[in-house]
């Protein structure tokens, strides 16, 4: 866009035979893309980079509740609150540190298991058989729902003494003799873990799906006039060409998940079971619960800084890579 | 690329950033009618069984004040999960309510953030001098010393409900000791019919944090030293916790689905249907008993006994002084309204006609207690907070204290609930986390 933009003018004034006229600067037709996306650019900045920015000085402040009222009186701290977030001998950086484990391994199972489910999904759904735009309806299901809606109804099915699950498992199926708990202890992980499956893989479907409507049928027919099998094509056709999507996709589901905070929130509320210590929550208690602004914003501009490295080196890596091939 | 590559970085970052920094959102308006008539907000907490049923029952006595003194008042009832942290928000962001209540355990945190207008010499003046109040309750107004932000409005107070006919069926006269307690519940279980000796809220953090300080009391411990050190992890407290923990672990009378209970009518509902035999519960589940069929002559109440003998150091401790007390805030601009306000919620005529449908105890000398038409039950909470109440520690980190040692009781009892049992190391390693937690945190 800013190439045109420079461009017209300076073909308008070649065209000019008054070297005199030398004011495109204030023209219209200049400003007009800049005037487009101003309303753009500034509830960016209120809503996001300002805010950004705010958190940012919260987590060089001692800001506790002696001094939510007036923020301007609150200590300068220095990098007190980073000192304290990653001193891992200490009970806070330890529970950082804990959380951030769990949270690397719930976002590798989630996303893992949401790519996985929904390439399987989208290569069935590719062939064409009667009840298809059902089976695609319904699978999207869980990403239409309300977050909230769907979450809660998990938390029912998943309760010790009338959910639904422990319903199956004892009475009917009689697999086990004392009912679980799927929302405590250890359990505590699997259950959240599959309740974000749950909601994130229909996304992954889509996309997958979408990327798969663009890929011509002449390939696929031309690798199976060269002798290509229902395997080769789907790892060398499907896979290779869906990588843009992917690409995407999969730093998408990342983030998502990674910063997901509504899953373990409704599930558990504001203090989740150890085993489900997820990291955005476990920020969100040491600031609202434990009324330490400053401490839960150093967190968060610890955790920005991960993803910014992790988004960083996957984007570098990748696009490397397929410069390469 | 390089761009491209830039762009999305800075994507992510604002994602990112938006997603920590979410949370609690929601302002309060505050609004002053401006022409002529003055208007006052008020957030009220849950008291009744319902927040509509707050709203009916406030209803007609804000009428009354708006006729005697024409301000009128706008009325927010507010639940407890979401309380503290609209009151936070409030405090955070300027925008607030005029007058509020709060739950008096945090009294000194919030009067510590400075939020909260002062109540000095001229302002008690104002609302009726502060000798109308009970000693005990208006001690509650905010830490020894300094001048308090918050009034006392409603009393509550700990005791033991059981089953009067399941009792008696059993042979079983109520405990006086904890002994006995244990004994008695150990009797009424039987897990083939669902029937527990105790009910429990164990997933609430402050019901946890409640019994960790009656129960370390009655074991000698205290969760403060006198200059305000964090002392959690003393043998007291330890036992204390020991104390409560084990009714779900070693001696197994308490349904362990009830771990999963929060702040909510689980736990008086299964007292109330028959599922358990006893419940430790401040005095407004009659609220909840009621509404859930029972009447008042089918339980009977006495004080949460204690060890006995009782441990070195150890007191008597049946309950800690609870109730909601009522603030006002700082950058109200109708304080002259705002105090009339405060005055008429704690007169005496209306607390007598509040105290009924709130299940409350008289915070004005001179009030009775008059929401139960059971007078053994009217007694025995006056006679607890009379002289087995202590208030819990009024120190600014007294809200951290609740969360955190709260929640690691929570864990325990989710251990417990799991069939894993709890040592006394295990209790004492919880509670240094939550001790060494709080020091870490400057709080």
């Amino acid at each position: 866009m800013s190439v045109t933009s420079i461009q017209v003018p300076v073909e308008e004034a070649a065209r000019s035979s008054r070297p005199a006229r030398r004011r495109p600067r204030l023209s219209w037709q200049r400003a007009t893309p800049y005037l487009l996306v101003l309303p753009a650019i500034l509830l960016e900045l209120l809503i996001h980079i300002v805010p950004m920015l705010v958190g940012i000085w919260m987590s060089f402040i001692r800001l506790t509740q002696f001094f939510i009222a007036n923020w301007s009186a609150a200590p300068y701290a220095g990098l007190g609150n980073y000192k304290v977030a990653l001193d891992l001998s200490g009970p806070i950086g330890k529970g950082l540190l804990h959380s951030f484990t769990v949270t690397c391994v719930y976002t590798v199972l989630v996303v893992g298991f949401s790519w996985l489910l929904g390439m399987s999904a989208a290569l069935v759904l590719q062939q064409s058989f009667r009840g298809r735009g059902f089976l695609r309806t319904l699978f999207l299901v869980p990403y239409a729902l309300p977050i909230y809606a769907g979450v809660i109804t998990w938390s029912f099915m998943l309760q010790r003494d009338n959910g639904l699950f422990n319903h199956l498992l004892v009475e009917n199926l009689h697999l086990l003799d004392n009912p679980p708990f799927w929302l405590i202890g250890n359990n505590a992980f699997v259950s959240t873990a599959v309740v974000a499956l749950w909601r994130s893989w229909p996304f992954a479907f889509l996309m997958i799906m979408a990327g798969m409507q663009s890929i011509p049928d002449e390939i696929y027919q031309a690798a199976a006039v060269d002798g290509a099998g229902i395997w080769q094509q789907a790892r060398y056709i499907t896979l290779g060409l869906l990588r843009p999507v992917n690409r995407v996709l999969v730093l998408m589901l990342f983030l998502w998940t990674f910063n997901d905070f509504n899953t373990p929130f409704v599930l558990f509320g504001a203090t989740p079971p150890h085993s489900a210590d997820l990291v955005s929550i476990h920020i969100f208690g040491n600031s609202f619960v434990n009324w330490n602004f400053g401490l839960g914003s150093a967190m968060s501009v610890l955790l920005l800084l991960f993803l910014l490295v992790v988004t960083s080196l996957y984007l570098g890596l990748t696009s490397w890579r397929n410069r390469r091939a | 690329m390089k761009t491209r590559l830039l762009a999305a970085t800075v994507a992510v970052a604002t994602v990112t950033l938006t997603a920590a920094c979410g949370g609690g959102g929601s302002s309060g308006g505050s609004s002053n009618g401006g022409s002529g008539s003055t208007t006052l907000t008020y957030w009220a907490s849950n008291q009744g069984t319902s927040l509509q049923n707050d709203k009916d029952v406030l209803g007609p006595e804000l009428a009354k004040f708006e006729k005697q003194t024409g301000v009128h008042v706008d009325l927010e009832v507010i639940g407890w999960p979401d309380l503290l942290n609209k009151i936070l928000a409030a405090t955070t962001s300027g925008q607030g309510p005029d007058v509020l209540n709060i739950g008096n355990t945090w009294a000194a945190s919030l009067q510590a953030t400075g939020a909260f207008m002062p109540y000095d010499d001229a302002a008690l003046n104002a609302i009726g001098g502060k000798d109308k109040f009970v000693e005990t309750a208006f001690a509650t107004g905010g830490a020894p010393g300094k001048t308090p932000t918050s009034v006392p409005l409603y009393g509550l107070v700990y005791g033991l409900y059981y089953n009067k006919k399941m009792f008696s069926d059993a042979g079983l006269q109520p405990p006086t000791t904890w002994q006995d307690l244990v004994t008695d519940a150990k009797k009424l279980t039987d897990p083939s019919k669902g029937v527990y000796g105790m009910a429990m809220e164990g997933g609430s953090y402050t019901e946890s944090v409640h019994f960790a300080f009656i129960f370390g009391r009655q074991n000698g411990g205290q969760p403060f030293d006198d200059s305000g050190k964090a002392t959690f992890t003393t043998p007291g407290m330890v036992a204390g916790v020991k104390q409560y923990v084990d009714l779900m672990g070693a001696d197994k009378v308490v349904n362990p689905s009830s771990v999963q209970y929060k702040n909510g009518p689980e736990a008086p509902g299964d007292f109330a249907k028959g599922k358990a035999a006893m419940l430790m519960s401040q005095n407004n589940a009659d609220n909840t008993l009621q509404a859930d069929g029972m009447t008042p002559d089918q339980y009977g109440v006495v004080a949460i006994p204690a060890p006995s003998p009782l441990p070195p150091g150890g007191k008597d401790v049946a309950s800690f002084v609870a109730g909601i007390n009522i603030s006002i805030f700082k950058n109200t601009k109708n304080k002259d309204a705002a105090l009339k306000f405060v005055k008429f919620m704690t007169s005496k005529e209306e607390q007598a006609i509040l105290d009924k449908p709130f299940t409350a105890l008289p915070v004005v000398k001179g009030g009775e207690v008059n929401f139960t038409s059971n007078k053994d039950e009217a007694d025995t909470f006056a006679q607890i907070l009379a002289t087995k109440a202590e208030p819990l520690p009024l120190i600014p980190a007294e809200s951290a204290f609740e969360t955190n040692v709260g929640n690691a009781v929570n864990g325990l009892l989710a251990q417990a609930a799991t069939g894993k049992p709890v040592s006394d190391a295990d209790i004492k390693a919880a509670l240094t986390e939550a001790q060494d937690k709080m020091a870490a945190a400057g709080s």
